[in-house]
C-alpha cells in the first residue's frame, strides 16, 4: 500500500513584518479526517502561520501543497476554490448583514439575471443551522445583534456550507459559555469523522489535548515540534510552549518551574 | 400561520413591554420602523406649516413646487448614501455639478451650434449633451474613487481637493460667463408645466406604478411561500397595497390638480385655437420630469442595493472592511464603482439645474454637497458606515425642502432658515443615534 500524500503541507514557510520575524521556517502537515493542534503563547506565530494558508498573507519563503502538488495561494479566494475555509477569532462578519447574507459572503447565490438569491440563500443557511445551531432563528437580523454564540454558528456555517476539505479555526471557542462550547466540540468531531482535515488554534489546552490527534508547538515564529497527543503529557506540551523544550527533555525542575 | 407569527412575536422578546403590541403589528406589515418615524416627522412638519401659513402649505400648486424642488438633490443623495455607507464621503459634489451643467450648457449653447456649425435646437442636440454629460460625471468619480481606493488618500482629502478644482474649471469655459438659453428639449428635464406629464400621462405612469407594487410584492411572497418562509398574513398583504397604491395615485391626483399658470394656458388656448370657458383654460400640469426622473433613479438605485452583489458588497464593507477583503470581495473596485455611479447622477441632477435655469452659471450646485449629504444622514445614514437606505435619502430630501420652502412661505429671512435647518439636522442624527444605542 502507497502512502497517501498529506492534504496539506506547509513547507519551510516564512513571514515577516518589517524587520520582525512572524513565522520562521515552519513546516507543518495535515492529512484527512486529522486535527492538528496548533498551540503556543501569544505572537507565537500561530495566527500568520494559519493566515498564509487561508490567502490573508502572502508568505516571503516558503511552499504550499495540496495532495502533494505546489499550489499557490495568493487571496483568499484561491484558499477557497481549494476548499480551505477559515474561522478567524475576529470570526470576519459583517454586523449589518443578515446571517445568509454573512454566509454566502463573496460567494453570493443568484438567479438567472444575475440578482441575488436572497430566499435560496436563506433557506440553505437554514439547512445548515439546523445543524448546528437548532434554536437559531434569527435569519432575518443584522448579525451584530446576536449573542456571541449565535455569531459563532453563523461563521463556522459559512466554513462547512461550501465542502470545506480543509478547515482552519482560530480560537473557536474562546468568546463561548460551556453549553457552547460543547456544542462547537461535537462539530468538530463530527467533520472529523467527514474526512475533513482540521487546523485548530487555541490557548486551551484542554481543547487541544481532548480534540486533537497531533500538535504542533510555535515559539516566537519557530515550531519548537509536532507530537502525536498519545505520546504525550500536557505537562510536556506546556514545557514545549513556554519552554521550547522536547519531551524528553523535560526534567523534574523544569515541571516545578512549570507549575510555580 | 400561528407557528409564522410564534416565531416573529419571540424575535420581539426584547422590546419593551408596552410597544410589544404596536412593534409586533408593525412587523406583521413588514414595515420599516424607522422609515416610518421618518414618515411622521415630515407629516408634523407639514401639518405645523399647513396650519402656521392658513392652509397654503398643503395646496396643490406647493407640494408640485416642493416636488420639483427635492428633485436634483434628491437624485444626488440615493447616490451619496451608497459612498456613505461604505464609509466614504464626497464633498465635491456641488462643485462637480456646476462643472458638468457647464460642460452640458457648453455642449448644446456653443460647441454644437457654434463650434460645429450644426445650428441650435437639433433633434439630438440634448442627447448629445445628456451623454457628454453622464460620461465625464461617470469618469471624473471613478477618477475621484479610484484616489481614494486605490491611492489610499482619505476620501475627505480627495473631494475637498475635487470641490476646489471643479468649481475653479467652471472659468475655463468663457470666464465664467453665464450660458443661456439651453436647447428647447433640453429644458423640458427642468420641470415646468410643459415639462410635465400632463394629466393622462400622470395617470398612466400611477397605473404602471400601481401594477409593478403588485407584481413585485406578489412575486416576492410567491418565491417565499416556495421556500416554506413565514410571509405576511392576508389582510397585512392587503393594506400594505393599499396604502402603496393609495399613496402613488393620491400623488397624481395632486400633480393634476395644480393647473397651468392661467397667462400660460391663456397662450396655449390661443395657440391652439381652443376657445376659453369662463375663469380660463384649466389644464392639469401632472408629474413633472425631474420627479419622474427622481423616481426612476431611486427604483433603480434601490434595485442595486438591495438585490445586486455591487449592493450587497457596498454595505458589506461598511459593515466590516477586513470581513469583505476575506470574503474574496474586490473592496477597491467597488469603492471606486460607488463614486462613479455618484458622479452619474450628479450629471443628470446637474441637467435638471441648468434645464430648470434655462442657463449655466459659475454659482450651480453651491452648498449642494452640504445639502445632499445632510438628505443622506437625515435619511438614516450613519456616517461611520454600514448603514443607510435609498427611501430614507429620499425622505431626507424632502424633508430638507419642506423645512426650506415652508420657511420661505414664511417670509422667514436666509440666514435663519440656515439656522433652523442647521439645528434640525444635529437634532435628527443626535435622537437617531440615542434611538440606536438604546436599541443595542
Amino acid at each position: 500500500m502507497t502512502q497517501q500524500p498529506p492534504l496539506v503541507e506547509l513547507r519551510n514557510i516564512r513571514v515577516s513584518f518589517g524587520g520582525v520575524v512572524a513565522v520562521d521556517d515552519v513546516t507543518v502537515e495535515l492529512h484527512a479526517g486529522e486535527v492538528v493542534g496548533l498551540v503556543g503563547g501569544n505572537g507565537a506565530g500561530k495566527s500568520t502561520l494559519m493566515r498564509v494558508l487561508s490567502g490573508a498573507h502572502p508568505a516571503d519563503a516558503g511552499e504550499i501543497r495540496i495532495d502533494g502538488r505546489p499550489v499557490v495561494i495568493a487571496n483568499p479566494r484561491d484558499a477557497k476554490a481549494y476548499g480551505i475555509e477559515t474561522i478567524y477569532q475576529t470570526l470576519a462578519l459583517a454586523d449589518n448583514i443578515d446571517a445568509p447574507g454573512n454566509m454566502f459572503l463573496g460567494r453570493e447565490l443568484v438567479t438567472r439575471d444575475g440578482s441575488l438569491n436572497d430566499d435560496a440563500m436563506e433557506s440553505a443557511t437554514r439547512n445548515v443551522m439546523s445543524r448546528l445551531n437548532p434554536n437559531f432563528k434569527n435569519f432575518k437580523t443584522a448579525v451584530g445583534w446576536l449573542s456571541g454564540g449565535q455569531r459563532q454558528a453563523v461563521a463556522i456555517a459559512r466554513a462547512i456550507h461550501f465542502n470545506a476539505r480543509i478547515l482552519i479555526m482560530d480560537e473557536p471557542t474562546a468568546a463561548l459559555g460551556p453549553a457552547e462550547t460543547a456544542q462547537v466540540r461535537s462539530v468538530i468531531q463530527q467533520l472529523k469523522t467527514e474526512g475533513i482535515g482540521i487546523f485548530l488554534i487555541s490557548h486551551d489546552i484542554h481543547d487541544v489535548f481532548d480534540l486533537s490527534d497531533r500538535i504542533s508547538v510555535m515559539l516566537h515564529g519557530k515550531l519548537v515540534g509536532t507530537v502525536k497527543k498519545t505520546d504525550v503529557t500536557t505537562d510536556e506540551v506546556l514545557a514545549m510552549i513556554i519552554m521550547g523544550k522536547q519531551p524528553g527533555q523535560v526534567t523534574q525542575r523544569d515541571l516545578a518551574e512549570l507549575h510555580g | 400561520m400561528t407557528q409564522a407569527t410564534l416565531s416573529r412575536e419571540s424575535q420581539l422578546s426584547t422590546a419593551p413591554r408596552g410597544e410589544r403590541s404596536l412593534a409586533a403589528l408593525l412587523r406583521l406589515l413588514e414595515i420599516d420602523t424607522r422609515l416610518l418615524g421618518m414618515v411622521a416627522a415630515l407629516a408634523v412638519i407639514w401639518i405645523g406649516f399647513q396650519v402656521m401659513s392658513g392652509g397654503l402649505f398643503l395646496s396643490p400648486r406647493n407640494l408640485w413646487f416642493l416636488s420639483v424642488q427635492s428633485a436634483s438633490i434628491a437624485i444626488m443623495a440615493t447616490g451619496m448614501v451608497l459612498v456613505i455607507v461604505s464609509r466614504n464621503i464626497d464633498l465635491s459634489v456641488g462643485s462637480l455639478l456646476g462643472f458638468l451643467g457647464y460642460t452640458m450648457a457648453m455642449v448644446q449653447a456653443v460647441w454644437i451650434p457654434n463650434t460645429l456649425h450644426l445650428g441650435f435646437n437639433q433633434w439630438y442636440t440634448w442627447l448629445v449633451a445628456l451623454a457628454v454629460g453622464v460620461v465625464l460625471g461617470a469618469l471624473i468619480g471613478a477618477f475621484q474613487g479610484a484616489i481614494v481606493a486605490y491611492g489610499g488618500v482619505p476620501a475627505f482629502i480627495v473631494t475637498l481637493g475635487g470641490y476646489l478644482v471643479w468649481r475653479g474649471l467652471i472659468f475655463v469655459y468663457q470666464s465664467g460667463q453665464t450660458i443661456a438659453p439651453m436647447d428647447g428639449t433640453f429644458a423640458l428635464l427642468g420641470g415646468g408645466p410643459n415639462g410635465s406629464l400632463g394629466e393622462w400621462g400622470s395617470w398612466v405612469v400611477g397605473a404602471l406604478g400601481c401594477v409593478a407594487i403588485v407584481a413585485v410584492t406578489l412575486n416576492t411572497r410567491r418565491r417565499r411561500q416556495k421556500y416554506g418562509f413565514p410571509v405576511r398574513p392576508i389582510w397585512a398583504l392587503i393594506t400594505v397595497l393599499a396604502v402603496g397604491c393609495g399613496a402613488v395615485l393620491g400623488a397624481i391626483w395632486i400633480a393634476n390638480s395644480y393647473p397651468w399658470p392661467t397667462a400660460l394656458a391663456h397662450q396655449y388656448a390661443i395657440a391652439h385655437n381652443i376657445p376659453e370657458p369662463a375663469g380660463g383654460l384649466q389644464i392639469p400640469t401632472g408629474i413633472a420630469y425631474p420627479v419622474l426622473i427622481t423616481v426612476a433613479v431611486a427604483l433603480v438605485m434601490t434595485f442595486l442595493a438591495t438585490r445586486r452583489r455591487f449592493g450587497r458588497y457596498v454595505f458589506a464593507i461598511g459593515g466590516n472592511p477586513e470581513a469583505a477583503e476575506l470574503g474574496g470581495i474586490n473592496v477597491r473596485r467597488t469603492i471606486t464603482l460607488t463614486y462613479a455611479l455618484l458622479g452619474v447622477l450628479v450629471a443628470i441632477s446637474a441637467a435638471v439645474q441648468t434645464a430648470r435655469l434655462n442657463a449655466a452659471v459659475t454659482g450651480l450646485g453651491v452648498q449642494n454637497e452640504l445639502d445632499v449629504i445632510s438628505a443622506a444622514v437625515i435619511g438614516g445614514s450613519s456616517l461611520s458606515g454600514g448603514i443607510g437606505t435609498i427611501p430614507g435619502a429620499l425622505l431626507g430630501a424632502v424633508v430638507m425642502q419642506s423645512l426650506r420652502s415652508g420657511m420661505v412661505m414664511m417670509k422667514v429671512d436666509s440666514p435663519t432658515q440656515d439656522i433652523v435647518v442647521g439645528i434640525v439636522l444635529v437634532t435628527a442624527v443626535g435622537f437617531d443615534t440615542f434611538l440606536r444605542r438604546r436599541g443595542k
